[in-house]
């Protein structure tokens, strides 16, 4: 579904991704892995057009999409809920999730689809129809984390990238938000996370990608790995 | 006394305002001072003239006045809007990623240049509007209201209205608030950014275009420096307002406004000019945000 081939990025002078190759298959979760400033979040970045990659190329359901502008990837179905949220702090709830359904509001019969989509994320995050009126700068991180996610489905992805879902927030909160992660990908929506929380990730996932520097250190199942000497010592801290 | 310069004030406070508006929804979303947007007030004036002109010369303003009028009006709207548009494309889309500096020089270019333009065009001299309403008008509570003056207010008013309701209401009025608080976030929802930051454009630049034609019909002379003054007091309500806020560009301009014709008939018309700039050193002094600025928080 998502392929990535050969992935090269910069950050001024600096090179974040010096050759970054993956694939997500319909239907998966697969999870990225690794210390601060692996390349994580630049790695979503990069699929999701915000950092064009310098060389190499990326593909999604059969066309390239390295040299597109990022309104246009989402419409062909990637969703990015980036790292912190990126809530618009002066929009009311239902504005985000407004935003977050910007694409749909091009398509025919646009009304009934949208209200089918906020039933949907009210469903599954009940305290966002609660908060509806409410500021988003003003809900607390876990809300903020829901309500991102929500936003992202608006969409309606095909491809959903999460950026570290569960940092800063409570065990409780985090252990909502990778069920819902499970639920959103059961209803078939594929899914590539990126997390710090190396143990939890790597039980939700069906195969991880672990990277450092940059590059891309090791691959294989979630199970696989999370077992693996290596990924124990330097990212479970066993 | 009083409720003639409250009138006065109104009158040329809604002008204000709307320029006012220009300068703030652009710098809400580049963090950009537009200073060739008081040039734009200036060609919404003279291209209020032009049209009118043409429209006696065909003889349809004796036809019918309301007629030409109107086209008059949408019109140079519609021409505004295109320089503003083509400004953007020209002048500050290349320098997006520049640094801050290089996009306001650039800005200073363009007014620069559209004054020189209108200057070698139309001729260094005032051109007078025509007068159609004469000096028509009626009492009002021992005030005297002209027609124009009226028309100014409710114009404004109106044109205020639609604005906050366009912002508040519909998709691409709420998709300009969210690309004004984070553009990345904006483009991951499917937001096309450069459609955005256009139409921001075309709207201050149509805004400013009423503002200049209407200023133009009230004063009767127009000239190819108007845009500098009227650009400066604008961006002064802006700043008092709180710039990047579109109520606090309305109440700056009105305010900025009432402030200007009283203090010209209670304290001294001979520094007219200077009332704004000494109410806007004290708000920055008290409130440095504006009146309806947002205090930059730093987030961690």
């Amino acid at each position: 579904m998502l392929e990535l081939n050969d992935i090269h990025t910069f950050y001024g002078p600096i090179e974040a991704l010096k050759g970054i190759t993956l694939k997500v298959n319909q239907g998966e979760i697969v999870c990225l892995i690794g210390n601060n400033g692996a390349g994580k979040s630049t790695t979503l970045m990069a699929i999701s057009g915000i950092l064009k990659p310098k060389a190499g190329t990326i593909s999604f359901i059969g066309s390239d999409i390295s040299d597109m502008p990022p309104h246009s990837i989402v419409e062909r179905g990637i969703s990015h809920v980036p790292e912190g949220r990126r809530i618009f702090p002066r929009l009311t709830v239902k504005e985000n999730l407004e935003m977050g359904a910007y694409t749909v509001g091009s398509r025919t019969n646009k009304n009934k689809k949208l209200k089918s989509q906020f039933d949907k994320v009210y469903e599954m995050f009940p305290v966002l129809r609660e908060r509806e009126r409410q500021m988003g700068g003003t809900l607390s991180g876990g809300e903020q984390q829901m309500l991102a996610i929500s936003r992202a489905l608006m969409s309606e992805p095909k491809l959903l990238l999460l950026d570290e879902p569960s940092l800063g927030l409570a065990p409780i909160i985090v252990s909502r938000i990778f069920k819902a992660i499970q639920e959103i990908n059961q209803e078939g929506v594929t899914i590539l996370l990126v997390e710090q929380n190396a143990h939890a990730a790597l039980n939700l996932s069906g195969r991880g990608y672990v990277l450092e520097n940059g590059r891309i250190k090791m691959h294989g199942q979630g199970k696989e790995l999370l077992n693996s000497e290596e990924v124990k010592k330097a990212y479970l801290g066993e | 006394m009083f409720t003639q310069q409250l009138i006065n004030g109104l009158t040329l406070g809604g002008v204000y305002a709307l320029i006012a508006l220009g300068y703030t929804m652009v710098y809400g979303i580049l963090e950009l001072i537009n200073f060739a947007h008081g040039e734009i007030y200036m060609l919404g004036a003279y291209l209020g003239i032009i049209f009118l002109g043409f429209f006696t010369a065909i003889g349809l303003t004796s036809y019918s006045l309301p007629l030409a009028l109107i086209l008059t009006f949408v019109l140079s709207v519609i021409f505004c809007s295109a320089y503003g548009f083509t400004i953007e494309r020209i002048a500050y889309r290349p320098l997006r990623n520049a640094p801050r500096l290089s996009p306001l020089i650039s800005a200073i270019g363009v007014s620069i240049f559209l004054q020189n333009y209108v200057m070698l065009t139309q001729g260094a001299t005032d051109k007078i509007f025509p007068n159609l309403f004469e000096k028509a008008g009626m009492e009002f509570i021992g005030a005297r209201v002209t027609y124009t003056q009226i028309f100014i207010m409710a114009a404004s008013a109106v044109l205020m209205l639609s604005l906050n309701l366009f912002i508040t209401k519909t998709r691409m009025g709420k998709a300009m608030r969210a690309v004004a608080q984070d553009k990345v976030m904006a483009s991951l929802v499917g937001i096309n950014i450069n459609t955005v930051i256009s139409a921001t454009f075309i709207i201050g630049s149509g805004l400013a275009a009423v503002a200049g034609l209407m200023v133009a019909a009230y004063y009767g002379l127009v000239n190819y420096s108007i845009g500098y003054i009227a650009g400066i007091k604008a961006f002064t309500a802006a700043v008092l307002g709180g710039i990047g806020s579109i109520p606090g560009a309305m109440f700056g301009g009105i305010l900025l406004g009432l402030i200007e014709s009283f203090s010209a008939a209670y304290i001294s018309s001979e520094y007219k000019d200077a009332y704004a700039f000494i109410i806007l050193i004290i708000i920055l002094f008290i409130k440095p945000s504006g009146l309806f600025g947002k205090t930059q928080e730093e987030k961690v």
